[in-house]
């Protein structure tokens, strides 16, 4: 089949609407708040702060454990019964090594900066949503960062290369889906994966894509960060 | 603490709609308290000792999201009892009309899941959870269904029914003196706390006491005349 109007309208290389916000949740020590259409993320971090298990703990530097989880209500289907699933494990693994790049616990040794994410909504892209919420948060929690992290999926349905799949796009039967996660700087890739069959040649294209839609995110995030200290003080 | 009266509430404010995918959501929130309830519907075999009902069920996620004391892991005390009482407001008072969920009698029944999640915890749970839960079922409607399978993409525009509103109000004691909506440095330091659930022609639907001071009878009844008096402004909201 030729792919040829989007479900939703978008050019091929378009983003959903983007919206962010820094310092959401209060009682955390940094927080973000990632929307790209109708896929919503909160993030909060907490620590620097003691490791619990102690043999967890790494007397060089601090730990970052970042946990992912959506709201039993949040997905398109049927309730998902709360609590830890392979897939929200596996995604937290994935969001953590996405961020530790660019984090410098070097300062914290035996400690650890938990990061966790919770999505209220979701219409695929969650892992990129939340990296993208988590990145925020880090440097609202004035986490030393050598560079935010960008995060967004791209991937291929049909015969087209796009960018940003929503849900029904991603669950097509010839859909292509491959989360990117850069660091904004050096465009250098610190989340790659994907599911589906893709000559090598559209993977470039696919990851040329997510490169452009990075700089895009990058603007919203600074945004998000800057407007938190421009609120007037009351 | 922060120069309320002892008996006012810091601003609510109540959103719904807020999770498109979900039946019914609602966001409260209660100064910096906050916290989000979605609805989600299911279609399953009654109970055998009630054939013609449907069922309701609810649970609260105390997310470590929302607090630096929230820890991973199943349902502690804590949220075990705040899910219950709020259950307890709802199903007691036969808010949800349960026997008008029943399709088939003895085979098929609407299930209504009502998920309460915190996203910020800045104290009273208690109240912001129950008006939650209540803001969220007041909100949702039933998802499209042909006899077998749900199309949960497809929302219809009927309510579920509905017949009161309950509002649930925590009343603090610290020595002699009474509070509402305490923050979280407030929160911790109670002798005794009730929770009353209260309806529009005034009657009590549930009752929990909670602390670890003995209150008398007298004690309690002031306690649930407070409860009942704030709750009329609480319900507005709704």
């Amino acid at each position: 089949m030729s792919y040829d109007k989007r479900f939703d309208g978008r050019k091929f290389d378009e983003l959903r609407p983007i919206q962010a916000k820094a310092g959401v949740i209060k009682r955390a020590v940094g927080s973000g708040w990632f929307k790209i259409g109708n896929t919503e993320a909160y993030a909060a971090v907490y620590g620097p702060r003691e490791m619990y298990p102690k043999f967890l703990q790494n007397p060089e530097k601090g730990v970052l454990r970042c946990h992912y989880n959506m709201m039993p209500f949040s997905s398109g289907g049927e309730r998902v019964r709360p609590g830890p699933s392979r897939r929200s494990k596996e995604i937290s693994f994935v969001t953590e090594r996405a961020l530790r790049p660019v984090v410098d616990l070097s300062e914290y040794p035996n400690a650890v900066v938990d990061v966790f994410i919770e999505l209220p909504q979701t219409d695929a892209g969650t892992r990129c949503a939340g990296i993208c919420a988590a990145s925020i948060a880090l440097a609202d929690a004035g986490i030393p960062m050598s560079d935010m992290v960008c995060s967004v999926s791209a991937g291929k349905v049909a015969d087209k290369i796009l960018l940003d799949l929503n849900y029904e796009e991603d669950s097509h039967e010839e859909g292509v889906d491959i989360p990117v996660a850069m660091l904004h700087n050096s465009k250098k890739i610190s989340l790659l994966q994907m599911d589906g069959e893709l000559a090598p040649e559209d993977l470039r294209q696919a990851i040329e894509l997510a490169k452009k839609a990075c700089d895009q995110i990058y603007e919203v995030q600074k945004q998000a960060l800057k407007s938190k200290f421009e609120e007037a003080p009351q | 603490m922060d120069g309320r009266k002892p008996d006012e509430y810091r601003p609510v404010t109540i959103e719904t709609g807020v999770s498109k995918n979900a039946e019914g959501s609602a966001k409260v929130k209660i100064g910096e308290t906050e916290v989000i309830a979605g609805v989600k519907m299911e279609v399953m075999k009654p109970y055998p000792d009630t054939p013609d009902q449907g069922s309701m069920m609810v649970n609260v996620e105390l997310f470590p999201l929302s607090s630096p004391e929230f820890e991973s892991g199943p349902p502690d005390n804590y949220s075990i009892e705040l899910a219950r009482i709020t259950d307890r407001g709802i199903r007691e008072s036969k808010t949800l009309d349960v026997k008008k969920m029943c399709i088939k009698a003895g085979e098929k029944a609407w299930t209504v899941v009502i998920d309460i999640c915190t996203l910020n915890d800045a104290g009273n749970l208690y109240d912001a959870i129950s008006l939650a839960a209540m803001a969220a079922i007041k909100n949702a409607v039933y998802p499209a269904y042909d006899g077998e399978k749900i199309d949960y993409k497809t929302k219809t525009k009927e309510k579920l029914p509905i017949s009161k509103l309950p509002i649930s109000i925590t009343v603090f004691k610290y020595g002699d003196h009474l509070l509402l909506d305490p923050t979280n440095e407030e929160d911790k330091s109670y002798d005794a706390r009730l929770t009353v659930a209260t309806l529009e022609n005034g009657n009590i639907c549930s009752l929990q006491k909670g602390g670890d001071t003995a209150i008398t009878a007298d004690d309690a009844l002031m306690m649930i005349e407070l409860a009942r008096k704030r709750s009329a402004e609480l319900r507005k909201l709704l």
